[in-house]
């Protein structure tokens, strides 16, 4: 894994959050010493849209949050069922590897979210697989988003019979987790030519309508597969109608976006918006435009697992606090 | 006999500068998207002629065939891929194509075909059929 270019879109978030417009007296240096690729493992809390760091040493201060009657869960995505090339010809193993993961937690979750490409290609044996992977996760809810892999040739029919039990249109959804309200969107669908995902008119009248309700402290949790803020437009790391997606949530004082997708840690404050991609379970994907194209990047064997894995997210009750911890399979 | 030599060599030189040149040419007025199909080479007709897939692009990403040419696309990525056309009739839309598979398809009639990969809409492409 390595540092984030200075030129990105990330260092722009990091100057926006050195202004300390909640006076709040947070110490933004240490979390961008850490605002640096989570890949390795850090602890991040969100206070109010405002971030904190703390080592990664210091997981027992998940414990005691979560034993104060917060909220923990597991994000895991890409686990792309039937790929079987380098750098990773057996997917299924990093999946188990991610579920002992979860397993090990000193918190068990209390469920996870699938941030899509479940599967390769869309086939249901590739669906049974992981299916029946999950299983052995302590955790036994699962929510799931389609990734583009998981909705190939049937415009998502099958992924939708499978997964869509409770969800609205193409599989999007909401509902609420100890006072924490989650929606999770579908963005792999209907795509057009030269553009980016898409939400689609239906589903942001849907959202729209959605979260109208909701006090603005409720904290938000949103999780789609393509990024819904523009990471590399070049690679098609963007939603095309995520702005107007997000226009809907500006009220709201605290927004936690998790995505998938680019196979890779990245993150982004924008407001009281957190951004954040998780890793793959499957294989890793390049840093925007350090390879030709965004295709599965090759590591070597015993690095594999290093740069493969889960983020965990704890949400303190009362404090209004969203912690996100990445962590390898090494 | 030496010079001879020498001299057929530099004379295959220059001629092998000269088509680079023409096909360059080609290249760079089509890039433009100028309508330079008279400065390329006439069309093969009928007779099979690949698109490579690859790093997520098609290439070549404009081709030129004469009608009733069959275009087949080749999938060399890790990755899935389709070709669908663009027009809202689908004139053509392979299944989605897994590393090393295949799909065909035979241009009858002249036209310009667009098309895109429906997984990645960021790789697009385009048949000149004349």
């Amino acid at each position: 894994m390595a540092e984030i270019d200075t030129d990105s879109d990330t260092a722009t978030a990091q100057d926006r959050i050195l202004h300390d417009h909640n006076h709040d007296g947070v110490d933004r240096r240490g979390f961008l010493k850490c605002m640096a690729w989570a890949g390795t493992g850090t602890f991040l809390v969100l206070q109010g849209g405002v971030l904190k760091s703390y080592a990664l040493g210091s997981t027992s201060e998940i414990g005691k949050a979560a034993a104060q009657g917060g909220l923990s869960f597991v994000q895991i995505s890409d686990s792309h069922m039937g790929f079987n090339k380098p750098a990773n010809t057996d997917v299924a193993a990093t999946l188990k590897a991610a579920v002992d993961k979860i397993n090990a937690l000193p918190v068990a979750p209390e469920f996870l979210l699938h941030t899509g490409d479940i599967s390769h290609l869309s086939k249901p044996e590739q669906f049974d697989t992981v299916d029946q992977i999950l299983k052995s996760a302590s955790a036994k809810d699962v929510f799931f988003v389609p990734g583009e892999h998981d909705v190939l040739d049937d415009d998502g029919k099958s992924y939708l019979e499978r997964y869509g039990k409770g969800s609205r249109g193409k599989g999007w959804r909401s509902f609420d987790k100890k006072g924490v309200h989650f929606i999770g969107l579908v963005n792999v669908l209907n795509l057009k030519q030269g553009g980016l995902g898409s939400l689609g008119a239906e589903q942001l009248e849907w959202l729209e309508d959605d979260v109208k309700h909701l006090k603005s402290s409720t904290p938000i949790v949103v999780f789609a597969h393509i990024p819904l803020w523009t990471v590399y437009p070049a690679w098609g790391w963007g939603t095309d109608d995520s702005a107007q997606a997000l226009s809907y949530l500006k009220k709201f004082g605290s927004v936690t976006v998790l995505n998938g997708h680019i196979h890779q840690v990245m993150q982004k404050v924008e407001g009281n918006v957190t951004f954040h991609t998780a890793m793959s379970t499957a294989f890793p994907q390049p840093q925007p435009g350090k390879a030709e194209g965004p295709g599965p990047m090759k590591v070597p064997a015993e690095q594999l697992r290093s740069v493969l894995g889960i983020t965990d997210v704890n949400y303190v009750g009362g404090q209004h606090a969203l912690a996100l911890v990445d962590s390898t399979l090494a | 006999m030496i010079v001879h030599r020498a001299l057929r060599i530099l004379g295959s030189a220059a001629l092998l500068i000269l088509v680079a040149t023409a096909l360059l040419w080609g290249a760079e007025t089509r890039a433009a998207g100028a309508p330079a199909l008279a400065a390329s080479s006439p069309p093969t007709a009928a007779a099979g002629i690949e698109v490579k897939i690859d790093n997520f692009s098609f290439a070549p990403a404009v081709l030129e065939v004469a009608a009733g040419t069959t275009v087949t696309w080749v999938n060399h990525d890790d990755i899935p891929h389709t070709v669908v056309s663009t027009d809202k009739d689908r004139v053509f839309k392979s299944k989605t194509l897994d590393t090393d598979e295949k799909y065909s398809f035979v241009f009858a009639k002249p036209g310009r075909y667009p098309y895109f990969c429906s997984v990645h809409p960021k790789m697009t492409g385009e048949v000149v059929v004349r």
